[in-house]
């Protein structure tokens, strides 16, 4: 038995072991998906900034509102600019046409970005504008090159530049390193920016899977059940086995 | 079969049934007085685990066939509607997609335990074919549910692998657009793979479910000795190290159960992603047939069959050496039965050459399932090459080192 442990687990862990990240450095967007304070204060920014152009077309109003703890009046005061109902799916008014012309593509949808994307990129990425004149729209991103979105947020971030350092490693090989260094402040201090995109975060991970809590909390039943059951079923099998051998 | 009774039930609704419909010997033959080896480790759990999880893909299967849309406008939206406005919809959804790793992983367990103690070995040829033949359905059948979801993954899977029929000499090209139904993967090939997945491959599989079980009760089952129970009988013709398969083993395969749902919930409830494995992040990115995704890999349990299509060079710019060798490499597995040629079935009284081959086999098999899923390199295509050369080794030269190999004798009855 013991001899075909070791190739079980190797069966088993090889995931584990190909899991690897390659490409850009990612700051982690620490997220608390229990904190539904946050994500309401995400959903505000959510619908102010990004729904103008990109749609959550898989999520209902009303579900945010039962989840997040927002009655019908508040989320139609505060989330539901369309003058829809709590009910309709949260679409945007821009045609995919227009959008096409201004941003050379249609902007995605975000429902379930977070699951593509994860957390981390989302976090970072939407830290990371900064100024750049040779593009089209004056700003380029570091995790997202040659980006097509505008640096929306740009009234609360305000504006990055890059700074370029060369570093020379003893093979004489030269690292290029970038970092964004804020050159215009914004409305909120980075730390507060920081925050408002850990929020944005934290809702956009809520939409990509609205049943996550529910999921999680069934989960710990299922198992406390299976595992009582475990002990019946194991007394069970003792009893019936005790004549054989 | 084995012990087969000619006793009927009397009277009351068993009796009235059992006047019209072979109840009882089917309830002896199969199950009361099936006689198993008692003997049975921890590797005998996974045939019927994996009996189980057929049957719940097919129930989750018919309850998620009753939202989903087969159609390339409506399906990736459908799938998330499931996930957000069918009730339980989402658990539907993840018992399925976790599940179908699930089943591959317990097949995959299941046919190393056919294959450390001989299980193919005559008399049961048939038996291990049926078996294989159940493998191939399945692949088929995960190959083409998941197309469904209609993800970047699912699309841009289905067209590499589909391309792959376009390698063959001179019919290629026609044969992969007869599959898709169109010049690239498009609605047709969503509509004719949903017609596969949800009718056409289950009636197969489950057909050649009954036939598998019904040849494992005709030959017996074997055990961990890897020698005939059947030899050594009581008066009454019972096998001395038999027991009925109801209640001893009905009763350790509900524990069985039990602890794989334990696990099987771990994931379902706290990782149905499983970093990536069983549900690729790609995949909540809906097909674009004009987008190609940087790195394309199949899911987990296909990637060692992936890793040794691309291990064989191309011949004068054509891929088809490559599928020949991936197809072979399952191919291979039906001959078992006839390149084995020791003495004895069981790994327990083999000798260190056959054990040094399993070892080289399994980890070359682990390493292509790793290699299929990396970015290719020239290390890593030596690496692959050395593990497809081990690979085809293991089978090939069986005849040969299971001749030579050194046994243990046998004993006369069953060991715990």
């Amino acid at each position: 038995m013991k001899k075909y442990i070791l190739p079980i687990l190797m069966l088993l862990l090889a995931p584990v072991w190909a899991y690897a990240a390659g490409g850009v450095h990612l700051d982690k967007a620490n997220i608390d998906p229990n904190n539904r304070q946050s994500q309401q204060r995400g959903a505000r920014l959510f619908v102010n900034y990004c729904l103008s152009c990109h749609s959550a077309e898989l999520m209902r109003y009303e579900r945010i509102g039962k989840d997040l703890g927002i009655n019908n009046k508040m989320l139609k005061e505060n989330l539901i600019f369309t003058g829809g109902k709590v009910g309709d799916l949260m679409t945007v008014a821009t045609a995919n046409a227009d959008s096409k012309e201004w941003f050379g593509t249609v902007p995605p949808d975000l429902t379930v970005i977070a699951r593509s994307r994860g957390v981390d990129w989302l976090y970072t990425y939407m830290r990371s504008f900064y100024r750049d004149d040779s593009k089209l729209i004056g700003v380029n991103n570091l995790v997202f090159p040659d980006v097509g979105m505008p640096h929306v947020l740009w009234e609360l971030q305000g504006w990055q530049e890059p700074v370029i350092t060369t570093t020379k490693d003893e093979e004489g090989n030269e690292h290029k390193m970038i970092e964004l260094e804020l050159v215009e402040p914004g409305t909120l201090t980075p730390k507060e920016y920081d925050r408002a995109i850990r929020d944005l975060v934290n809702f956009l991970d809520y939409i990509g899977e609205p049943y996550k809590y529910e999921r999680q909390h069934l989960g710990v039943k299922v198992i406390m059940f299976l595992l009582v059951f475990l002990v019946i079923a194991y007394l069970m099998k003792k009893d019936y086995w005790k004549d054989v051998h | 079969m084995a012990g087969s009774t000619s006793e009927k039930w009397q009277g009351g609704l068993l009796g009235w049934i059992d006047a019209r419909f072979p109840l009882s010997s089917l309830w002896y033959d199969h199950l009361a007085r099936y006689y198993a080896p008692k003997n049975f480790n921890f590797w005998y759990y996974f045939g019927s685990l994996a009996l189980m999880i057929l049957v719940m893909q097919i129930i989750t299967g018919i309850w998620l066939t009753m939202n989903y849309k087969p159609d390339a406008d409506l399906a990736f939206n459908s799938v998330e509607y499931i996930m957000r406005d069918v009730n339980w919809g989402w658990l539907m959804r993840y018992l399925h997609s976790t599940g179908a790793s699930f089943f591959f992983i317990v097949v995959y367990l299941h046919m190393f335990r056919g294959l450390i103690y001989g299980s193919y070995r005559k008399p049961r040829e048939l038996l291990w074919i049926f078996g294989m033949l159940i493998y191939l359905a399945l692949m088929a059948e995960a190959f083409m549910g998941y197309l469904l979801p209609w993800g970047q993954m699912s699309y841009w899977g289905a067209q590499v692998i589909i391309n792959l029929f376009g390698a063959i000499p001179w019919i290629g090209e026609t044969l992969a657009i007869w599959v898709r139904g169109d010049f690239v993967v498009a609605d047709a090939t969503l509509n004719r793979f949903f017609a596969f997945h949800v009718i056409a491959l289950p009636i197969v599989l489950l057909l050649l479910v009954v036939l598998h079980i019904l040849a494992l009760h005709e030959v017996g089952s074997n055990n961990p000795d890897g020698i005939e129970i059947k030899k050594n009988k009581n008066a009454d013709g019972i096998p001395k190290d038999g027991i009925p398969f109801h209640p001893y083993y009905t009763v350790k395969d509900i524990v069985g159960v039990i602890v794989f749902l334990i696990f099987f919930s771990l994931v379902v409830f706290f990782a149905p992603e499983m970093g990536g494995y069983f549900l690729e992040y790609n995949n909540f990115v809906p097909a674009d047939p004009l987008k190609t995704p940087e790195h394309i890999a199949p899911l987990w349990y296909f990637t060692p069959y992936y890793a040794i299509l691309r291990a064989v060079p191309s011949i004068a710019g054509s891929a088809f050496p490559g599928v020949l060798a991936m197809f072979m490499s399952i191919l291979v597995m039906f001959l078992l039965p006839w390149l084995d040629r020791s003495p004895v079935r069981s790994i327990r009284y083999r000798g260190n050459l056959y054990k040094t081959m399993l070892a080289l086999f399994v980890i070359s098999f682990v390493l292509l399932a790793w290699l299929g899923m990396e970015p290719p390199s020239p290390g890593k295509t030596l690496l692959s090459q050395i593990c497809t050369i081990t690979y085809f080794a293991f089978f090939l030269l069986m005849p040969i080192y299971t001749k030579l190999d050194k046994t243990k004798p046998l004993p006369d009855r069953l060991t715990p």
